[in-house]
């Protein structure tokens, strides 16, 4: 389980300093399907960031299973990153030298995982493994950040407007087998959108706006990736 | 503008080893030219050999330096506008979309040979403040005349005007070929087709890491030549430095140790450098996914070590040959010229300061990588 307690963020000095978070605090259930929404500047991404540990706010705790990870040490930080999460980014954030298969395998290393290359299977890039990110479809280069996220059989899953760049369908795709694969694995799911239509897929919906969360919603059916609108 | 001046300012290094290869070649070039005022006065004999000792040292510096040195700023400035294209494709692919031709890009690449003009012009200043030193030490001894500082105007052009021209163009041809690469791919970050046919990655059953560490060599042909020659030049002109000591006057070892070092340090800090800064956002979304700091180092900049010491052997071997044939042809038939053998002393200590100087630049610039937090790396 994920509390996060009062948490607060500032950017920058004096006069131009913002608030970011302004004492945020929230609950995640173990294989919670959470979806973050909010317009920019929201605070929504800081929130994501801080959760997931590439942040550290200054203020606040973030317990995970009762482990608050804002006192944790860099090196520490990091340890807990590669046990802990797995991250999907709008940008997808390839490595450009590699194949999709070493792509993934730098998840699945983490995780001692040797078979990487169902991971491959499942979002359909099979027989692309051996090709490089610039020579793939923007959809591909997408569903190869979940193959590698997940590869690394993360217990939280974080996701910053992972249909940013896609389009309706390659978007559709994208989410189908992130969904797929949650109930398959069980794992926890957090994700940033603009996209109100996809808060119909998770089971927690929380509304930011202004630093703060304004409120939590609870879906009693999960939609499907294709009976949502976009 | 596609390139401003203060891109042309980043070049630090071209300017100091463009300054460094001014300021030589004008203090021997002026003396060598001020000679010939006292070649008529010059009698057979122990004088005459005295005389044409001094000038054949004076000629055997200002091509040794003078063409090492050119040679070292063409590659680093070469290297510089690939690199400075490779990082700004998108906006010269947007630049090219809206109907701007190559030339019309390229022209703007001026400013990276102007960068030689500030060197050029230091060094060629440079030279005149420090020849008189040179030679009042120059004129100790009584066996031939003293020979008169005078200013030469044609060196001027010789060494400032033409040199800044050239480079200059040489950057809008070289860029202008850099550029013929399709609006489409340099947009959205396509490699060549040429390329693409050698770019199937095999199947491997190494760890990820030890695929990374082959990999980052392959992919960085460029950076990884850089790294081969900033090692070359450190090792070739330390060693040189130590060895001009026997072969030449106190004066002049001493200033080609000068500029030697100078010159070493420099290329090897810019190779380290690019280095990291090339691989930081790799070295950030490794560490987004939980490697250590100490992993993420280890395979995408420790690549570069057995390369470096390469590039140190082929420097050594280069420096050795190169005095060798120096001193055989240079010195040929000379009285009293010392047989010039390897300085192993001069190799040690080369050696030395070189591991030592290579693992504080990569150790110092990793400790600054992790204190960037991985967010920040990542919206660059």
């Amino acid at each position: 389980m994920i509390e996060v307690k009062n948490l607060t963020k500032f950017y920058g000095v004096g006069e131009s300093q913002l608030q970011a978070l302004k004492g945020v605090s929230a609950k995640f259930e173990d294989g919670d399907y959470v979806v973050i929404l909010g317009p920019s500047g929201s605070g929504k991404s800081t929130f994501l960031n801080a959760i997931s540990g590439l942040e550290v706010p200054d203020d606040g705790q973030i317990l995970y299973d009762g482990k608050d990870i804002t006192k944790l040490r860099d090196a520490d930080l990091t340890a807990f990153r590669k046990e802990n999460v797995g991250f999907i980014f709008q940008q997808y954030y390839l490595l450009p030298n590699l194949s999709v298969e070493k792509n993934v395998k730098m998840g699945a290393d983490l995780a001692g995982n040797k078979d990487y290359m169902s991971m491959i299977e499942a979002v359909g890039l099979a027989e692309k493994r051996h090709k490089y990110p610039s020579e793939l479809s923007s959809g591909e280069q997408q569903r190869v950040s979940v193959a590698r996220a997940l590869a690394k059989k993360p217990k939280v899953l974080f996701l910053d407007e992972p249909t940013g760049a896609l389009d309706e369908k390659t978007g559709r795709q994208v989410l189908d087998y992130i969904s797929k694969l949650q109930k398959e694995l069980g794992f926890t799911i957090v994700m940033v959108t603009h996209n109100l239509n996809i808060a119909k897929m998770a089971k927690t919906v929380i509304h930011m706006n202004s630093g703060v969360i304004q409120s939590v919603d609870r879906n009693e059916i999960q939609k499907s990736a294709y009976e949502i609108g976009w | 503008m596609v390139v401003g001046i203060k891109d042309a300012f980043k070049l630090m290094g071209i300017v100091i080893v463009s300054l460094c290869a001014v300021l030589v070649c004008t203090i021997f070039l002026n003396y060598q030219l001020d000679m010939s005022q006292i070649e008529n006065q010059i009698q057979p004999g122990p004088q005459q050999m005295l005389y044409d000792a001094q000038k054949s040292t004076a000629n055997m510096v200002t091509v040794l330096s003078g063409g090492c040195l050119l040679a070292t700023s063409v590659i680093m400035m070469i290297f510089y506008i690939k690199h400075y294209i490779d990082t700004h494709k998108k906006e010269l692919g947007i630049l090219k979309a809206l109907g701007c031709s190559r030339m019309q890009i390229a022209i703007n690449f001026w400013v990276f040979g102007s960068s030689i003009f500030l060197g050029t012009a230091l060094g060629f200043g440079g030279g005149y403040l420090l020849a008189p030193m040179f030679y009042t030490f120059n004129n100790e001894g009584d066996l031939i005349p003293d020979v008169e500082l005078t200013f030469h105007p044609e060196l001027v052009v010789y060494m400032v005007v033409l040199p800044t021209l050239a480079f200059g163009i040489l950057a809008i041809l070289y860029a202008c070929r850099k550029l013929k690469t399709p609006v489409n791919h340099l947009l959205n970050d396509l490699p060549h087709e040429k390329s693409r046919k050698h770019s199937r990655d095999k199947e491997s059953s190494k760890s990820f890491l030890a695929d990374l560490k082959s990999s980052a060599l392959r992919s960085h042909k460029t950076l990884t030549f850089f790294v081969i020659f900033a090692s070359f030049c450190f090792s070739a002109m330390t060693q040189m430095s130590f060895s001009m000591d026997e072969l030449a006057s106190k004066m002049m070892s001493i200033m080609v140790m000068m500029i030697g070092l100078t010159l070493a340090f420099t290329t090897l800090y810019m190779a380290i450098t690019t280095v990291i800064s090339g691989n930081k956002k790799s070295i950030a979304i490794m560490r987004t996914f939980g490697y250590s700091q100490k992993e993420c180092t280890g395979a995408l900049l420790g690549c570069y070590r057995p390369m470096a010491y390469l590039g140190f052997v082929i420097g050594t071997i280069y420096q050795y040959a190169l005095l060798k044939i120096a001193v055989d042809v240079v010195f040929a038939g000379m009285e009293g010229v010392p047989e010039y053998s390897f300085d192993w002393t001069a190799f040690f200590i080369s050696l030395a300061v070189f591991a030592v100087f290579y693992d504080i630049l990569m150790y110092v610039y990793s400790k600054k990588i992790k204190k960037i937090s991985v967010k920040e790396i990542m919206m660059e």
